[in-house]
């Protein structure tokens, strides 16, 4: 208990700093236009931008190949970077260290501004930095869901009709890119940073400074993705393979640039998580008493960390390749092609893990809430999700199967990748075992739920068909890989993300999602979603390469089936986003504080969830997820006699 | 906790009907897909390699039914059998729910030994089938017999075909941007647009880029090797019948990726030593300019990756060709 008292009394103390009537604001922190916000933000990027641009030319026009090529890759890459620093202190972000670096005392640094419009400020809750990342993400989800529209209306017919061939390639790098980069985010950055600390039973992020960071700088990093396309965009796909990459146009900087932005995002926003989860847990949280989400953000924390600065280094050696002429990924001049996909797909592989442990961690807390019985195998869900992070790093080259690597490591790339289907299966061990003789509601949560371990099957185990190198001589670079990630992808984390969202936002808004229009949205994105990517598998196993404009003629009916199911599965995100607006603003249902009846932390505390998360730290009692147990004691002392105090508790 | 004490009748009971019904549309599943779908799956059976992926793509289907169906008939047994509107009474709870023993190690055993047959068959059939048709690298580590001598030969201009001469046909993919083109060292290193080869022959696909990574895939070969730019990929495989197949590149490679594509054919030997010496004539004048055979070829400050370090007194476009020798004038 005297840990909580510490912690306490340290957070009332910032608390009370937070009382801003008695100090004199800075102009920065102010209330109104002249603060900093987000327009401040965009002001300082275009003028960073400018700055950098110059800068570049300066440094740069001199030089002859330059001076005739038409194009400065220099110039773009500083003018981003640049701009890039202008946003961010333009945002505030960078209030704090420059006022240590000159010695300022006494910084205010929560806004004072306690109305709509600190959404749109550098702000240090991470509740406010959670909704403010579901609004980012759901941007890029939007934007690279357009793009894969795009895709389909082209893939409609056989022959190039509806874009050029450049056109058409800038749009699938960019839809890839995108969809790649926001995938990183999307659990982690929303759900993650709103409530990791609410179910660990935390008051706040260990680095509440870097939470906000974070966010800032992965919509910077969106906006210089975005720059590619007035750029002229980039022809590599989102992976950016060099030589190609060396040849092609300015698009490619923001391309290099972006994933570089983006990535120090990802380690700041793993390391954090990584920090707050190992640290800042109740007392009486032990390990095994951590709800399986977290278990889940951890292991994804750790893979962020460890992963993306291999990301980011490739980056840069690719942009010192178009910028000064270095030639670390062209063969004639000493470097290698290998170089980038190896430094690539070593991040990559781990990335997609990234992108499916979140999934596996949303479905395991919301299966026993809508099941009402204990998570099956919860060490073995936990062990699951760390061994697959762990063997994550030993995979990377079973996508250079074919590529000419070492032929003697291709067996090895084999076993590695087919293990690593093991731990993926304890997920489904404890998916199903938490079925067994259960009471399931089919709330739309757990339909998403449900469907996810439907998706996922069906993508993990053509997973193994890839891994399989006889087999990945035919499927490898088709519509069979392309059909494989949007399963385990899309399949996967989308449909975990949207049952986050149904599941979480009434905590998160105080408002109920509406539950008719949720089933539409439920019933069109799942069964269209299977109905554009299953026919993908056959259009790849009949050989149609990826990222092509023309196809043959006797796989026209199969595409079409799936763009039409394509244009049906986009229609169910504007039905979401019709959801979206019609519970939130036009007809707001008032959610009950727990209205899944779930025994999580985060449903004890109060509602709408108060500034500090907590009245008291929270003293935790027993394992989570004792669900239908006669007599079980409550998850957590909160402390304050509420609905959780044991006495009091009851059970569905 | 009253329901928790017919626990293990009621769980025989449940598992029983699901193993039940498991094994039985398995089965039907896996033999309906034998008959009526496996002899059809892509790449067919054009040569070896295609005929062992194929086998690899069934078997490996033959096995992910049982699994598929596991899971389907399950999720769908308990959502109908223990959904909260037929069921009312309280959900299976307390330690028994939290973990099971048995099930878990048992769960962990089958997917482990299913994981590591897997594994082993992959590649038992990757090293048998000399790389599955794959792209092994400038050093195969499983290569045909013959192959080191054929190929050690077509470099330095021996090699040797004739039809029943049972002798590896070492023949080299160029890609560009965006087109492939293949030399016959055999035939005195002529170049061609087309890909032809005889039947019943092993032929060595040395696959090579000019600029940017690009990957030969000849789709009914049951071949795919990436082209990189100064590495010699080299694939294996052997012929079977007489018949037509189409390469594309399955590497992004570009704006015309899409288009980069042709037809090829395997033909009777007699037909193929027919076309190869007719077309060795042919292009006698066209080979002469050619670079001499070699596994790769350099571009130089001019190629399609190049354009580097022009001194800026040279016009744009110097005398030297793109394979780097001298351009007649």
């Amino acid at each position: 208990m005297t840990i909580s008292e510490e912690r306490s009394t340290e957070v009332t103390g910032a608390a009370s700093g937070h009382d801003h009537e008695s100090r004199k604001l800075s102009w920065t922190q102010r209330p109104g236009i002249f603060s900093q916000h987000i327009g401040t933000a965009a002001v300082l990027a275009v003028v960073g931008y400018v700055i950098g641009h110059w800068f570049g030319n300066y440094l740069t026009s001199g030089y002859s190949y330059i001076a005739n090529s038409g194009q400065n890759s220099t110039a773009n890459a500083l003018a981003l970077a640049f701009g890039v620093v202008g946003w961010l202190l333009g945002i505030g972000a960078l209030n704090y260290p420059f006022a240590k670096l000159f010695g300022v005392d006494g910084l205010e640094e929560e806004s004072p501004v306690d109305n709509w419009t600190k959404y749109f400020r550098y702000t240090l809750d991470h509740k406010i930095v959670g909704l403010q990342y579901v609004v980012g993400v759901l941007l890029f989800l939007f934007t690279g869901g357009l793009l894969a529209m795009a895709v389909r209306a082209e893939l409609l017919n056989p022959t190039t009709h509806l874009f050029s061939p450049d056109t058409y390639i800038k749009i699938v790098s960019e839809h890839g890119t995108i969809m790649m980069m926001m995938a990183t985010s999307i659990i982690v950055g929303p759900l993650g940073n709103y409530f990791v600390p609410l179910m660990i039973g935390s008051r706040r992020m260990a680095f509440p400074r870097i939470e906000a960071l974070s966010f800032w700088i992965f919509t910077a990093g969106y906006m210089v993705i975005f720059s590619a396309l007035p750029y002229g965009g980039f022809p590599t796909g989102w992976t950016g393979y060099a030589p190609l990459q060396t040849q092609a146009g300015p698009g490619m900087v923001s391309y290099l640039l972006g994933f570089a932005v983006i990535g120090i995002g990802m380690i700041l926003a793993g390391f954090n998580q990584a920090v707050t989860i190992i640290n800042y847990r109740a007392p009486g949280m032990t390990w095994s008493r951590v709800p399986i989400f977290v278990w889940s953000i951890l292991a994804t924390a750790s893979l962020l960390t460890l992963a993306t600065p291999v990301l980011i280094a490739g980056g840069l050696f690719g942009l010192l390749d178009k910028t000064v002429q270095t030639a670390f990924f062209v063969t004639e001049h000493g470097g290698s092609s290998y170089l980038w996909q190896n430094l690539f797909w070593f991040f990559g592989h781990p990335e997609v893990y990234i992108m499916a442990l979140p999934g596996f961690g949303i479905a395991g807390e919301i299966m026993p809430v809508f099941t009402r019985r204990p998570l099956f195998a919860y060490k073995v869900a936990a062990a699951g999700m760390i061994g697959v992070a762990l063997l994550s790093f030993f995979v990377w080259q079973h996508h250079l199967f074919q590529s000419g690597i070492n032929p003697d490591m291709r067996p090895l790339f084999m076993l590695t990748t087919e293990l690593i289907s093991i731990p993926t299966g304890f997920i489904f061990l404890v998916g199903m075992g938490t079925l067994y003789r259960a009471k399931i509601r089919l709330e739309i949560p757990m339909l998403f739920v449900l469907a996810l371990f439907f998706n996922f099957l069906i993508g993990g185990i053509t997973g193994v068909f890839l891994s399989d190198v006889p087999v990945n001589v035919t499927v490898h670079g088709g519509f069979f890989v392309l059909s494989h990630f949007h399963y385990t992808i899309m399949g996967g984390l989308l449909f975990a993300f949207m049952a986050g969202l149904y599941f979480w936002l009434p905590k998160m808004t105080g408002k109920m999602m509406n539950k008719k229009i949720g089933k539409l949205h439920f019933w069109l994105m799942f069964v269209f979603f299977n109905l554009t990517f299953f026919p993908m598998f056959i259009i790849g196993l009949l050989g149609q390469p990826r990222r092509v404009f023309t196809y043959a003629s006797n796989l026209q009916g199969l595409n079409d089936f799936s763009s039409v199911s394509a244009f049906i599965l986009g229609f169910s995100f504007l039905v979401f986003f019709y959801n979206l607006v019609y519970s939130m603003w036009l007809k707001p249902e008032i959610a009950p504080p727990n209205p899944w009846e779930s025994l999580g932390l985060e449903w004890q505390t109060a509602s709408p969830v108060p500034p500090y998360n907590f009245e008291r730290i929270p003293v935790i009692m027993t394992d989570p997820y004792r669900y239908s147990e006669e007599g079980a004691p409550a998850f957590a002392d909160l402390g304050t006699g509420g609905p959780t105090d044991p006495s009091t508790h009851s059970l569905a | 906790m009253t329901n928790q004490s017919d626990n293990s009748t009621d769980q025989v009971h449940h598992l029983r009907r699901m193993t039940l019904m498991w094994v039985i549309l398995s089965v039907v599943a896996d033999i309906l897909f034998s008959i009526f779908v496996a002899p059809h799956v892509p790449p067919g059976r054009l040569t070896e390699t295609a005929a062992k992926d194929q086998t690899d793509f069934n078997v490996l289907f033959e096995m992910a039914v049982p699994v598929l169906f596991g899971v389907w008939i399950y999720m769908s047994y308990s959502l109908i059998v223990w959904g909260d509107k037929r069921n009312s009474n309280q959900a299976f709870s307390g330690d028994a729910a939290r973990t099971n023993m048995k099930t878990q190690v048992s769960w962990i055993v089958v997917t482990s030994v299913t994981v590591l047959f897997l594994a082993a068959f992959g590649t038992y059939a990757l090293i048998v089938d000399h790389g599955s048709g794959g792209g092994e690298g400038p050093n195969p580590a499983f290569a045909p017999s013959g192959a080191l001598k054929a190929e050690t030969a077509a470099l330095v201009g021996k090699a040797t075909w004739s039809p029943g001469s049972k002798n590896v046909l070492p023949v080299q993919v160029i890609a560009q941007q965006w087109k492939f083109t293949y030399r016959y060292p055999t035939f005195g290193g002529m170049e061609s647009s087309q890909l032809i080869v005889p039947a019943d022959t092993t032929i060595a696909f040395n696959v090579t880029s000019l600029d940017v990574i690009h990957s030969f895939w000849a789709y009914q070969l049951g071949v795919k090797a990436d082209a990189n730019p100064q590495v010699n990929n080299v694939a294996f495989t052997t012929t079977k019948d007489p018949g037509n197949f189409i390469v594309r590149c399955s590497e992004l490679c570009g704006i015309w990726h899409g288009s980069m594509f042709n037809n090829g054919k395997v033909e009777s030997q007699a037909d193929f030593e027919n076309w190869a010496t007719t077309t060795e004539a042919a292009n006698a004048a066209n080979t002469a300019l050619l670079p001499a055979f070699a596994w790769t070829y350099t571009p130089d400050a001019n190629g399609a990756a190049g354009g580097y370090y022009p001194d800026g007194t040279q016009t744009p476009y110097s005398t030297v060709e793109t394979y780097g020798s001298k351009q007649p004038s």
